[in-house]
């Protein structure tokens, strides 16, 4: 077989001449194996990972229960300071599912091959991290049963959104944004479902994989329809990814507040969403490639370009965050100056300070090589810049609220026991719902994975 | 490799191009439907403490409605009577009909008759009857026709789209300010005198009816 020859070759592709996506060249049926079979039969770390989700998961039902007994009053909010966690956790949210888009789709018109060993879980943690995001909008609200106003339908009493307000074009983004992300990552999954529908041993698998794969048969002429399919759902998800963080950054930006007024914030925040989104991809995937044996196929130098994008996009935050301070001065307006002189030395200087080191400092290692190979380094990294970018948010919200133009409604914000429930319960949503992504879904797109492997090359096996 | 699926199931698929845009306008509909309260509203009709007759009363006997409710005019609330207005007659006629113990037992020792509400605007929505009969408009436009209910019951929803119908254009609700409580103005003998109103020419009228359609009309 060719396959044995590539083994004993180098490890750059013979053809292309660039580094193997795949390394110690497995034939396509073992590809097939090394991603379906940790599905089928799931590792123990699968469970050690199942369990506390779940538990998080019951401490976010505890949240919202006591949150829709009692009322939002059981958050630390005060009167100055009335968005807290709950908003700080929307854009955190929203910001991590950016990065997933970023990759299957972004990655996509540009021809990035290395996407397609990560495309699959980034859509994932896209799609989950989107469901914990519509959470807190929802919840939020004093009046979460009257939610539906906010949606534009004939009613009874002739009454109709504002369309004036960023919050409602949030409800049309996020909504958009989590219905095209599910579309995408679904068409990207049918040539994959087919194949579980194929290996599934049971009946009740077989039913459910054969269902979802809409009698995939990888015909030509599907595969046809879908690349097409597959590049205009890129094609669209791309201006959406940026207007989504754009709209979320607008809920500030179009604000009065010194500290949210600026003109920055829609690319700034795009670029943060990436930023943390990247970060949270790193999170997820360094510990899983390690416990479903995938090393080989997420590489090293998958990490290294991941890391090169949040090295990137941790810099263009580090200028952003330099220009506001930049143009608070330049602006000669006190109420801005003070803003930004208050953020690095008021009473939240802590909470500046850690955003600082997280999101500026510590993505600067990434320029020695030694920490961007390093899948340890990286999984500490992507951390420090999880907690660093969650900062950021925190620092915009409440530090700009906490003092603002009139000296009179200055306050301190405290969360409460039920901010945190809240925060760390919708990691349990997320972390409940990736895990069973992995346990019933591949988690690398194995039919794409094949394009990019050296026998799928036409000229492969040729000698001129 | 076997089927996975019989061939009956190619039918399915026609099946639910049909079957779910149906689902969802039926749906639509349902809410549309059953949730608004042109149908959860309008039609309500409780037992009554006393079984009080509108139809004999204000119908037969031809009452003028402000000799009972005859805070109307002068105040945002519509007043349900006291004991004393039904004793006014009550003392003299039928003074003894089983059917009035309540409201005699009321008179003399002063406990109120526990009237069942019908026409219940929730209390963030501040209506008042005064603008409205000054403006012109009939009782019968917002409650019915009374002089036909033996028992009241709920005529129109009051849900606030009802409302900013009449108040975007009230011009088909308007007549000649001493029709107000005329119950008959609708039927075929005022049709001439309906036809031949323009409410802006009406020399009663001081000034023009300008209903509020900003929130703080009602929602202050």
């Amino acid at each position: 077989m060719a396959t044995k020859a590539i083994k004993e070759r180098d490890p750059l592709d013979p053809v292309r001449g660039r580094k193997l996506l795949v390394e110690g060249g497995p034939s396509f049926h073992e590809v097939t194996e090394q991603v379906c079979v940790p599905v089928e039969d799931p590792p123990l770390a699968w469970w050690l990972a199942f369990i506390p989700s779940l538990a998080l998961l019951g401490v976010f039902g505890l949240a919202v229960t006591w949150l829709l007994w009692f009322g939002v009053g059981i958050w630390g909010l005060n009167n100055p300071v009335d968005w807290g966690w709950a908003i700080v956790n929307f854009v955190f949210w929203v910001g991590i599912g950016h990065a997933g888009t970023l990759i299957s789709a972004i990655l996509f018109l540009f021809r990035q091959q290395w996407r397609t060993a990560v495309n699959r879980s980034a859509e994932a943690m896209t799609i989950f991290a989107v469901i914990c995001a519509l959470q807190f909008p929802t919840l939020h609200t004093g009046r979460p049963w009257a939610i539906y106003w906010s949606l534009p339908i004939p009613n009874q009493m002739g009454m109709w959104p504002n369309f004036r307000s960023p919050l409602l074009w949030d409800v049309f983004a996020v909504a958009t944004y989590f219905t095209v992300s599910l579309l995408f990552w679904y068409v990207g999954l049918i040539p994959d479902l087919a194949t579980m529908r194929d290996r599934a041993t049971t009946k009740i698998r077989r039913l459910a994989y054969g269902i979802f794969a809409l009698g995939w048969r990888g015909s030509t002429r599907h595969w046809q329809h879908y690349e097409k399919a597959y590049l205009l759902l890129a094609g669209l998800a791309t201006p959406l990814v940026l207007s989504v963080h754009t709209i979320v950054s607008f809920d500030f930006a179009v604000s009065q507040l010194p500290g949210w007024h600026t003109t920055i914030f829609p690319p700034y925040f795009v670029a943060g969403a990436i930023f943390s989104g990247f970060a949270m991809v790193l999170t997820l995937l360094i510990p899983i490639r390690k416990w479903y044996g995938l090393e080989h196929i997420i590489t090293i130098k998958h990490l290294e370009n991941m890391a090169k994008i949040i090295l990137l996009t941790g810099s263009l935050v580090g200028y952003a965050y330099g220009m506001e301070f930049f143009i608070a001065w330049y602006s000669g307006n006190p109420y801005e100056s003070f803003a930004f002189v208050n953020r690095a030395f008021g009473p939240y200087a802590w909470a500046y300070w850690i955003m600082i080191s997280c999101n500026v400092i510590s993505p600067q290692l990434v320029w020695f090589k030694k920490v961007r190979r390093s899948p340890v380094a990286l999984f500490i990294l992507s951390i420090f810049v999880n907690i660093g970018m969650w900062f950021e948010r925190f620092v915009i919200t409440v530090t700009s609220l906490h003092r603002d133009f009139l000296p009179s409604s200055w306050d301190y914000y405290q969360p409460t026991i039920w901010d945190l429930a809240m925060l760390v319960g919708s990691f349990g949503l997320f972390f409940t719902l990736f895990c069973l992504f992995l346990r019933y879904l591949p988690m690398i797109a194995i039919a794409e994975v094949k394009t990019v492997m050296p026998e799928a090359d036409p000229h492969h096996g040729d000698d001129h | 490799m076997p089927a996975i699926f019989p061939r009956w199931t190619n039918k399915l698929i026609p099946l639910l191009g049909v079957g779910c845009p149906l689902l969802v306008a039926s749906t639509i509909f349902s809410i549309w439907y059953w949730f608004s309260p042109y149908y959860t509203d309008a039609g309500y009709q409780p037992k009554q403490p006393v079984p009080f007759s509108h139809a004999l009363h204000a119908g037969d006997m031809g009452l003028d409605c402000r000799y009972c409710h005859n805070t109307v005019e002068r105040s945002p609330h519509a007043a349900i009577p006291p004991s004393a207005t039904c004793m006014n007659c009550h003392s003299q006629v039928k003074t003894d009909s089983p059917r009035l113990a309540l409201v005699r037992a009321s008179y003399e020792n002063g406990d109120s008759i526990p009237w069942v509400r019908v026409h219940q605007l929730p209390d963030y929505a501040y209506f008042d009857h005064r603008p409205h009969v000054a403006a012109g408009v009939g009782c019968a436009s917002c409650h019915g026709r009374i002089d036909g209910m033996t028992v009241v019951e709920m005529n129109k929803p009051l849900s606030m789209g009802w409302c900013l119908d009449c108040h975007r254009e009230p011009e088909p609700h308007l007549r000649p300010l001493d029709q107000v409580t005329n119950m008959h103005w609708d039927d075929a003998e005022f049709a001439e005198a309906k036809a031949a109103y323009n409410y802006q020419e009406d020399p009663e009228r001081t000034r023009m009816p300008n209903p509020p359609m900003h929130c703080s009309g009602c929602h202050r």
